[in-house]
């Protein structure tokens, strides 16, 4: 019921009305809970509802280290 | 690709944060054993999914808690779904409580005989619904935590705009902060440190957790749902508890901000008031729910259709309250894979998607 995933703004419609995108599929999706929703934003969607925006700076930050994480203890699976 | 999510999978990092953990976990004083809670179903799902208890040391027990809003509603209240259904009420729900046991039958029992119960993957849906069939009531089943109850709750101020006359709610919310502090209270319990849900915390901030930490010297740390996330998050915590320090770390940032998301607390605050709530397993706890707003009292469908929720009566043998609160593991119950199992479950923490004794069940 709970698992909420990051989903990215394809439409903005008047009084809360949008649509998302994930994995190349197209649903309908209720922004009225996040703050000003633009086309292009990722937002985590649960419920139907777009319950905050992602922060993808902080993000990509976060990927940057574990991919260097991975990369420094690269070697045979265990 | 799924953006965004593929990359808090990988494998060789999750390898290398495992290794951390471990580092993390051999500072612990000799012998001891940090118990950590991850207090959200979700949390308890993706570890099993995930299979990241077998990458963990001896010394770290992970515990699952109440953060299951299925697992924690009463029977009671599905008593009082059921006969609503069974009087010609259409039943909105999200597809977990369907094979919720109530004291007598589920809601997949009511549908069985005949009564109308709808699943729906948003509220937005149940609009829909009564929109469709203005000659007939519909009663959504108004239950979560924080992140769902905004959500939920929007269905009063969305169907008053839409003069939709038809629909109202039977709440049971729950909020996340008070459970932790009856957890923290009881003797019983002894969790060494919390790993706070994801989304909970994006809808209350990082900084809810703060009097909590203050008043019981318990490390909190927030982490997202996926397999580094979770990793991440356990290192933290025994970080902290091998230190012997306690304050709330946000490792979910790119989501949870210091002051939540002030929208849904908004729409939370306009539309519900706190009041006690009734947890499976851990008892009344005051304060620790919502109800409706005299303001939107249209929407109450206890209130509309003149019933009560009354407490309900567990299935005998049943450990779930047990299992909700960490003091046994779901195989320390006498029923599991003995007469409760996912296909005929007896409590709700084997009939969730998010329930512990079903992630046990499914991944050992």
């Amino acid at each position: 019921m709970c698992l909420g995933l990051p989903m990215q703004v394809t439409a903005v419609g008047a009084d809360g009305a949008g649509e998302v995108s994930f994995d190349g599929i197209r649903q309908a999706v209720n922004l009225s809970l996040v703050e000003n929703p633009r086309p292009g934003d990722y937002v985590i969607v649960h419920a139907g509802f777009a319950i905050e925006k992602l922060d993808v700076a902080e993000a990509d930050e976060r990927i940057a280290m574990f991919r260097e994480l991975a990369g420094l203890n690269a070697g045979p699976a265990p | 690709m799924t953006d965004y999510v593929d990359a808090f999978r990988d494998p060789a990092a999750a390898r290398a944060l495992a290794a951390r953990v471990r580092a993390a976990a051999a500072a612990l004083p000799p012998g001891r054993v940090a118990r950590l809670m991850e207090v959200c179903g979700t949390h308890t799902m993706a570890i099993g999914r995930a299979g990241l208890r077998r990458l963990l040391p001896d010394t770290v027990d992970l515990v699952s808690g109440p953060g299951c809003p299925v697992c924690v509603t009463s029977p009671g209240y599905v008593d009082a779904a059921v006969g609503l259904a069974r009087r010609g009420v259409t039943v909105a729900t999200f597809g977990d409580l369907l094979h919720v046991p109530g004291s007598e039958t589920s809601l997949a029992g009511a549908r069985a005989e005949g009564g109308r119960v709808e699943i729906c993957h948003s509220p937005e849906r149940a609009l829909e619904i009564a929109r469709a069939e203005p000659g007939r009531e519909v009663v959504f089943l108004a239950v979560g935590f924080e992140t769902t109850a905004a959500p939920v709750v929007s269905l009063a101020p969305m169907a008053r705009a839409a003069g939709v006359r038809n629909l109202s709610m039977l709440v049971a919310f729950k909020r996340i902060p008070p459970a932790l502090d009856a957890l923290a209270r009881d003797p019983d319990v002894r969790i060494d440190g919390f790993l706070c849900p994801a989304h909970v915390s994006a809808i209350i901030g990082a900084d809810a957790y703060e009097p909590f930490v203050a008043a019981h010297r318990l490390p909190c740390v927030i982490a997202g749902f996926e397999p580094l996330d979770i990793l991440g998050g356990v290192e933290s915590l025994l970080r902290q508890v091998a230190a012997g320090q306690a304050r709330v770390e946000n490792q979910y940032a790119r989501v949870v901000r210091p002051g939540g998301n002030r929208l849904a607390q908004r729409r939370l605050d306009e539309c519900l008031e706190p009041a006690d709530a009734d947890w499976r397993g851990i008892g009344a706890l005051p304060g620790s729910g919502w109800r409706l707003r005299p303001e939107w009292a249209e929407f109450d469908a206890e209130r509309r259709h003149g019933i009560a929720v009354k407490p309900g009566r567990e299935s005998p043998g049943c450990r779930c309250g047990d299992v909700l609160r960490g003091k046994r593991k779901p195989t320390e119950c006498p029923l599991f894979r003995r007469g409760c199992d996912p296909s005929r479950p007896v409590g709700p923490c084997m009939v969730s998607s998010e329930g512990a004794c079903a992630a046990w069940f499914r991944y050992g």
